[in-house]
């Protein structure tokens, strides 16, 4: 890998944090919201179902974290475990990819 | 040390040279942290009567306290640390304004020593033994930033990447220890900006 | 070791992250069994209501809040001008951490 794609991944990482922090911010608030008085499939779905703002808001929320958490991995098994070479990249891209289809089938499970 | 040495044990290897905090030559792991022991008072860094002098970190010892900086030094060269200058001598000097925001920002960096203190401190520097280090990318930024350089962008190429500044996670040893109090944190924050501006226009 | 405001707070912001990335799939795939019904959901609500789950979601959100904290450090450090107050930023984040934490417990 070149120090282009590596600059790439380090802007990629970067850009998505800033998108998580607003996603993050909202996703605790709507916890807090949610959890009072318990939580129930039915209270989850109503607030979900057919909802394209949610929608949009989950999709994104789902697909800067399958970037932002693969390229922090990537530092992480680096330094601390001594994983480098295309092996370690490949794991990566499989692990980005199970994230996306994962959250994807959630964020589309609630929706439809 | 020089005590030690007279006194103790004769045969202790150390280096040092000005004794006054110019030279850079006599930093070491003192209690745990890198310093120059020429301008440590013992009274000072002393715990529970206890002072334990260890060489630097990161680096190869080549016999008690003294380290082979050799690897050190080679990343200033690897981070294209040498000044080249685009005018001749035949002409007139470039004139640079003291307070532009560019030499502001080469004033806050240069008065690096190269005493390796930062290089010792860093944990990127333990985990990645390619990693260019602090000192030489705090080098390469105030180069980045002088106007009268002109290989700005081979520069950012030498360091860019998992080697270079985009592996610093901002711990900030390297600031917390520096004896002159320089923040080759900030330096690296800004060479990531600049790659990444340099990327964008399409000139990486 | 070298230990001081700077390298906790990357520690914790590292960690919390591995742990994050571990739970990420967990959670995509409880969230997404309410395609198949939506009591098979209500089912693992239910076990979301013993003491020792109820207090592993308590730490994942503190978790969570933290890294959110940390990350919101690192950008700060990165883009903005801002050399002195470092240690401010650590306290920020812990008290982001903090706070979240504690309205998360009472609303639980």
């Amino acid at each position: 890998m070149n120090v282009k794609t590596q600059t790439i991944l380090w802007i990629a990482q970067r850009a998505s944090a800033a998108v998580l922090a607003l996603c993050v911010t909202v996703h605790l608030a709507t916890m807090v919201y949610a959890i009072r008085g318990g939580l129930s499939a039915a209270e989850i779905l109503s607030r979900t179902k057919g909802n394209a703002g949610w929608l949009a808001f989950y999709t994104v929320f789902v697909l800067a974290v399958t970037v932002h958490a693969p390229i922090g991995l990537r530092s992480v098994v680096t330094e601390w475990f001594g994983w480098r070479g295309a092996a370690r990249d490949v794991f990566l891209l499989g692990l980005a990819m199970l994230l996306a289809v994962m959250g994807m089938r959630a964020v589309l499970g609630v929706f439809l | 040390m020089t005590h030690i040495q007279r006194v103790l044990d004769p045969t202790l290897a150390y280096r040092f040279a000005c004794r006054v905090g110019m030279c850079g030559s006599c930093a070491m792991t003192v209690n745990g942290v890198a310093r120059w022991t020429c301008r440590t008072h013992v009274d000072k860094v002393v715990k529970n009567d206890r002072m334990e002098i260890a060489p630097l970190r990161n680096l190869p010892v080549i016999r008690d306290l003294v380290t082979d900086m050799r690897e050190f030094f080679d990343k200033w060269a690897k981070a294209k640390g040498q000044f080249s200058g685009r005018l001749t001598k035949n002409e007139d000097f470039q004139k640079v304004k003291p307070d532009s925001l560019e030499r502001v920002a080469v004033d806050a960096g240069i008065e690096c020593i190269g005493c390796a203190v930062c290089y010792s401190s860093c944990d990127v520097v333990s985990w990645n033994p390619d990693y260019l280090g602090p000192a030489a990318l705090n080098r390469a930024w105030t180069l980045v930033k002088d106007e009268r350089d002109s290989k700005k962008i081979e520069r950012l190429r030498a360091v860019a990447g998992d080697a270079g500044c985009h592996s610093c996670h901002t711990h900030m040893s390297c600031t917390e220890h520096c004896p002159k109090q320089i923040s080759p944190t900030a330096g690296i924050a800004g060479l990531k900006r600049e790659v990444s501006l340099a990327l964008f226009r399409k000139a990486l | 070791m070298n230990v001081h405001t700077g390298t906790l707070a990357a520690f914790v912001h590292r960690v919390s992250g591995i742990l994050l990335t571990l739970f990420l799939p967990v959670h995509f795939y409880a969230i997404g069994t309410t395609l198949q019904s939506a009591a098979a959901f209500d089912a693992l609500l239910v076990w979301t209501q013993m003491p020792l789950v109820k207090f592993g979601e308590w730490g994942i959100v503190v978790l969570l809040a933290a890294h959110l904290g940390g990350g919101l450090r690192v950008l700060a450090l990165e883009f903005l001008p801002w050399r002195d107050w470092q240690k401010t930023l650590v306290a920020c984040a812990a008290a982001i951490a903090l706070a979240v934490g504690l309205v998360f417990a009472l609303a639980l």
